[in-house]
């Protein structure tokens, strides 16, 4: 499993906070996951053209070539906005 | 050498914070330090109200990074990050960075630094109510092009 968080106003848009998922074998990194999550119906088909969409995988920020296994912790977010 | 790191919804008292800071080193010449406050203006509209979400564990996370990044660049002693988050009103203080070295040019280099960095790197969310309703803030080229700067 891998737990999937949601932040911010993308949070607000797809109604989720966040999920764990069972990774399918298929999928190896964040581009695959991405494509994945907007298969979905609704909100979920959008997320992949979310203007400057921001993944971080274990809390450290990454882009969508980063390799994904079991147990990682996911998180999509927009840009940052605090300080 | 010690940092102080924190994220909570309480205020703070920025005159004890600086006490704290300057207490740590003898050595300390110099403190820099930067206040930001909630306006009550953005975009042109009033702003009520604002509230402020962020990223449980890699904040904090970000913001060691990002100190520990400042301290690899500037000979500085102590540094201070608190960040607020929840409900806020207008006049209220956010955030404060505050940054001791031997000379103020150091200091005040390490503490823009910070700031620049954690506007564009530290997983914080600003919602903000007005008239015509509550809406996510846009990210801010400034605030890319501001930390863009310190690229080497």
């Amino acid at each position: 499993m891998i737990k999937i968080l949601y932040f911010a106003s993308l949070r607000e848009k797809l109604g989720s906070g966040g999920e764990s998922l069972e990774l399918p074998d298929e999928v190896s990194d964040l581009a695959g996951l991405l494509a994945l999550l907007s298969a979905r119906d609704g909100e979920w088909r959008s997320l992949a053209a979310v203007k400057n969409l921001k993944m971080a995988v274990n809390q450290e920020i990454a882009d969508a070539s980063a390799r994904i296994c079991d147990g990682d912790e996911i998180a999509f977010f927009p840009p940052v906005t605090g300080g | 050498m010690a940092d102080t790191i924190r994220v909570q919804t309480a205020d703070f008292d920025v005159g004890e914070e600086l006490a704290s800071l300057t207490a740590r080193d003898a050595r300390a010449g110099a403190v820099a330090s930067f206040l930001g406050l909630v306006r009550d203006i953005n975009e042109g509209n009033g702003v009520s109200e604002m509230s402020l979400e962020h990223y449980p564990g890699m904040t904090e996370k970000a913001l060691a990074g990002i100190v520990a990044e400042a301290r690899g660049r500037w000979d500085i002693y102590d540094v201070t990050v608190i960040h607020r988050i929840g409900c806020l009103l207008p006049k209220d203080r956010i955030v404060l960075v505050a940054v001791s070295s031997a000379h103020r040019g150091e200091a005040f280099a390490a503490c823009e630094f910070i700031m620049d960095y954690l506007k564009t790197r530290a997983p914080f969310w600003k919602r903000e109510v007005t008239p015509d309703g509550a809406r996510w803030v846009d990210a801010r080229e400034s605030d890319s092009t501001a930390a863009l700067r310190w690229e080497k």
